[in-house]
């Protein structure tokens, strides 16, 4: 037997060459390569092509930094970064503070009714940034609530004046919109990094009879250093790029975003506005990068085996963590009740009784409700086509075997988009989906993928892209908790891969899937930014709708089309909810031990 | 023909080696497996050990070297090829899945009938001793009977191989000893050749029939139990497997003589045979090897010592001794003595003892 085998004969030769070739490897490697080409179509040559709008003047002749040294010449226009990085900063600083005292709240004390507190703090990530800035004019804006003291109410029964005009126009009314869009992510990050840490090292603190400040300023706070970094630098993106809130309260104080909207929406201006989104870019990618480091090292801090805590009673200090988190949530829920009343009103100030005739979007710029269905249309199409690819990339980068520098560039890919605001990819997929034809060495050859132009399609890709990292990452963290043999184990069964994947590895991914799946839909149905630039006449969408409402001075139905956009969002969410409560019963009996 | 290829090595490894970026895993590694042979890697962790049995596995992709199952050559095939049965440190079950589940996963690719999976998954929780376990999820099983699942997930498509990548270092030490025979029995009843990797040496000592012993990504002695433990080829060998005192600065005067310090040491037969007189040695005797002699008897290897410290270890003691040496320095000498026989003789702290280094039980290694 041995020896037919040593000296194999023709046909046993061609099997054995047949046998020698994987196929499977080279399936998994195919995909591989195919997720690098889709992020390098997607990502790469769209920000390549921006990059290079900003180096060519109107004719499409390369002038260097010529565009540049013109920006910075501009005072009109150089001003907008100083301002952008001015509301960013102070932005960051209230954002960081408020959300390390509300997630200390959560984590290290015993307050009752974390769960409730929790929900509503995360509502502003349920609604678009233009709303934040709605809903201050209602409160602050000339006609506003706190701005004519409550439409004199008091002043009339009491004989108080409780009037006041905070100036809402400009940095302030910037400042707060962000506030309120910023503080549920910073306090996010901030949980995490307070619920991981280790409780033995309280213990050796109090056991050496540290006091309270000196535990707190030696043991907390270099804890969760990388964590408020990491809490910092977020931050600091989400304001900087967005577009939304400066849009309805910046008055005639000009930042980037809005900027870059009027260069190509105003005036047409692509190439200025290929330049001020490069200015936009750099800062980005640098915080980014900054994240990305702060985040890697948060991780390495936390021991393998480390002692959760659990927060002790201390009536005074849990009273008056209480005390802020219900101001806070209270604020929170005033501020989005506030929009949903004046989205009721039938015309403010004058007649306060409510109807539903602001919902009633006829004779409406926008596009009233075909445009609502369709942005439902693409978050679903953006949930569910998001979700399998970015789980399926991150499966095969994380799970496939040998192929290092394809896999390293496949995790760069998938990290790049985090860096890139919805505007930068929005206009330079309008750069790049937009040209008919490319010029390749000489020749015209029609670009293959300007049939997506216009069409629903580059909606959905523009916000797969968007939101991909997030995801990415998301998927990434669940697939790393399953043992890494678990591919191994099949193949030496004989089973594909494939067939663990689905037998095995989406089962138990399947809470981080659905979570994929409600942030790409909730994100999708929310932003503005990237699909500003891209929709098209034909394909209206709710978040365009609000912002062109607005600007047409139709301000209570834009407030009712983004109270139906946060609607929307929270029936996602709680659909969600029910969907991983399911998964978690038929989980449960994996993973909860019966009693034999 | 039949007969000839019975006596051919079942598994045969040839100059495998293995580099991972600058880091050099395996250099020139090759041994054989007999038909039905158990046999044990040891070495400590980072030793190579398990990369190599991930290469007999088709799960790494060695350098150079090939491997060979019943002679046939499966260097560059793929582990679903090569019909080899594994069992992960971490066992891999599937969480989502039953024990039953889980062992016949690799049944159910092979299409065979629903009727002929299910006897087999029976017949398997049945050899491993889990008959009423099967619709169970790995989460509700004890590590014990987890491992046992893996073991019969690995068993069922009676793979030619069995390899065992630590299998039972997840497990409590209790459950460790009653699974090494357990695991040594079907392994016997099976009749499949088995590679164990570990870093255990009383694992090791147990269940194998034959003892690897790997350092630095070589395999530095191999050889049965009793003989890797009582004739370690290397000083490395013998302080990893039992405890081994080192005495150095030796010198080989003649033919089983060796000098140290101020000590006129016989050696056994042949133990410094390789090495020529006046050459450096190093000598090595086991705490368990030094014996108690009757004061004044003048036997060979016989000196006086004073007792340094004791210290209890449940069925024994562990004594430690200064020997006299002279010019070569202190050198400190342990011992274990049976408790009964350090309660008999009275051995207390700074008595003076008569010792004996018996000739055959020292170890000779060039310096």
């Amino acid at each position: 037997m041995a020896d037919t085998a040593i000296h194999s004969t023709g046909p046993a030769r061609v099997r054995s060459i047949l046998d020698a070739v994987d196929l499977h490897q080279w399936l998994m490697r195919g995909m591989i390569l195919l997720a690098c080409l889709w992020m390098a179509v997607m990502v790469v040559l769209p920000l390549l092509q921006l990059l290079s709008k900003s180096l060519v003047d109107h004719d499409g002749a390369f002038v260097g930094l010529a565009n540049f040294i013109h920006y910075f010449r501009t005072p009109a226009l150089s001003m907008s970064l100083y301002n952008s990085l001015f509301v960013s900063v102070v932005t960051t600083a209230i954002s960081v503070m408020l959300g390390f005292l509300y997630a200390y709240a959560l984590t290290r004390t015993t307050i009752p009714g974390k769960a409730v507190f929790r929900g509503i703090a995360l509502l502003p990530l349920f609604s678009p940034t233009l709303l934040n800035g709605i809903t201050l004019v209602y409160l602050f804006g000339k006609k506003g609530l706190i701005t004519t003291g409550f439409f004199g109410y008091f002043e009339k029964s009491a004989g108080i004046t409780l009037a006041a005009d905070i100036g809402l126009y400009g940095p302030v009314g910037i400042v707060i919109a962000e506030v309120f869009y910023v503080f549920p992510q910073a306090m996010l990050i901030l949980s995490i990094a307070l619920s991981m840490t280790d409780a033995r090292l309280y213990e050796a603190s109090d056991s050496l009879r540290a006091s309270n400040v000196r535990t707190f300023l030696t043991v907390t706070i270099p804890g969760i250093k990388f964590g408020l970094m990491s809490a910092t630098f977020v931050s600091f993106i989400l304001c900087f790029t967005d577009f939304g809130a400066p849009k309805v309260v910046g008055g005639n104080y000009n930042v980037l975003a809005t900027d870059i909207y009027k260069q190509v929406i105003g005036q047409q201006n692509f190439v200025m506005g290929a330049t001020v989104s490069v200015v936009l870019l750099i800062p980005t990618v640098i915080a980014f990068l900054l994240d990305r480091i702060s985040q890697r090292k948060q991780v390495a801090l936390i021991a393998a085996k480390s002692v959760p805590l659990t927060p002790k009673r201390h009536p005074v200090r849990d009273g008056v963590f209480l005390a802020y988190c219900s101001i806070v949530a209270l604020l929170l829920v005033a501020f989005l009740a506030t929009a949903v009343y004046a989205s009721l009103v039938r015309v403010w100030p004058y007649d306060l009784s409510l109807s539903l005739k602001n919902y009633n979007f006829r004779n409406m710029g926008g596009g009233g409700y075909p445009a609502f269905f369709n942005s439902i249309r693409m978050a679903f199409y953006s949930s569910v086509i998001g979700t399998v690819i970015t789980f399926a990339s991150a499966y095969l980068i994380e799970k496939s075997k040998g192929m290092f520098l394809l896999r390293q560039g496949a995790y760069f890919l998938s990290m790049l988009p985090l860096a890139l605001p919805g505007l930068v990819i929005g206009l330079s997929y309008i750069f790049f989906f937009n040209q008919p034809t490319w010029a390749i060495l000489g020749l015209e050859v029609r670009n293959p993928f300007n049939v997506l132009y216009g069409t629903m399609a580059i909606l959905v890709i523009s916000n797969i892209v968007h939101f991909y990292t997030v995801s990415f990452l998301t998927a990434t963290t669940a697939l790393k908790q399953l043992d890494k043999e678990f591919e191994a184990v099949s193949e030496s069964l004989g089973v594909p891969f494939y067939k663990t994947f689905f037998r095995v590895t989406v089962p138990v991914c399947m809470p981080a899937i659905l979570e994929i799946g409600m942030y790409y839909f909730v994100n999708s149905m929310a932003t503005l930014s990237a699909v500003m630039f891209l929709y098209s006449a034909d394909i209206p969408l709710a978040s365009v709708a609000v912002a062109n409402m607005d600007d047409a001075g139709d301000v209570a139905p834009a407030a009712a089309m983004s109270v139906l956009i946060v609607l929307t969002n929270i029936t996602a969410r709680l659909l969600y909810g029910l969907m991983t409560r399911g998964v978690h019963k038929r989980t449960q009996a994996w993973t909860r031990p019966v009693s034999t | 023909m039949r007969h000839a290829s019975d006596a051919d090595p079942y598994l045969k490894i040839v100059g495998i080696t293995k580099t991972f970026g600058r880091f050099t895993a395996l250099t020139d590694v090759s041994f054989e497996v007999k038909r039905g042979e158990f046999l044990c890697i040891l070495g400590p962790s980072g030793c190579g050990k398990t990369t190599i049995l991930r290469i007999v596995a088709g799960l790494e992709t060695q350098d150079s070297g090939q491997v060979f199952f019943q002679g046939r050559d499966v260097s560059s095939l793929p582990v679903s090829k090569r019909n080899v049965g594994i069992v992960f440190q971490s066992y891999a079950l599937f969480p989502n899945l039953t024990a039953s589940e889980n062992i016949g996963y690799g049944l159910k690719n092979r299409r065979r009938d629903r009727g002929a999976i299910r006897k087999r998954v029976d017949e398997l929780l049945e050899l491993v001793g889990l008959e009423l376990m099967g619709p169970k999820y790995p989460a509700q099983l004890s590590g014990g009977q987890q491992q046992r699942v893996a073991l019969a997930r690995a068993m069922a498509l009676s793979p030619d191989v069995l390899l065992l990548d630590e299998p039972l270092s997840a497990l409590d030490a209790q459950v460790r000893i009653l699974l090494r025979s357990e695991v040594r029995d079907l392994q016997r009843r099976l009749g499949v050749s088995t590679i164990m990797v570990t870093h255990d040496q009383e694992e090791a000592l147990t269940m194998a029939d034959r003892i690897l012993v790997m350092d630095h990504g070589r395999i530095v002695q191999s050889g049965t139990p009793w003989d890797v433990y009582n004739k370690p080829a290397t000083p490395f060998v013998a302080a990893f497997l039992g405890s081994m005192n080192f005495i150095g600065n030796g010198v080989k005067e003649a033919a089983g003589v060796v000098r140290v310090g101020g000590l006129s040491l016989q050696v056994g037969d042949g133990a410094a045979d390789g090495m020529s007189p006046g050459e450096g040695v190093m000598l090595a005797i086991r705490p368990e090897d030094v014996l108690v002699q009757h004061p004044g008897k003048s036997d060979r290897n016989t000196l006086c010592v004073r007792v340094g410290g004791l210290e209890f270890r449940g069925p024994h003691y562990r004594v430690t001794f200064h020997l006299p040496l002279g010019d070569a320095g202190p050198s400190k000498l342990e011992a274990d003595f049976p408790t009964e026989m350090i309660r008999r003789l009275g051995i207390r702290q700074d008595m003076e003892l008569t010792i004996q280094l018996p000739a055959d039980r020292i170890r000779v290694y060039a310096l």
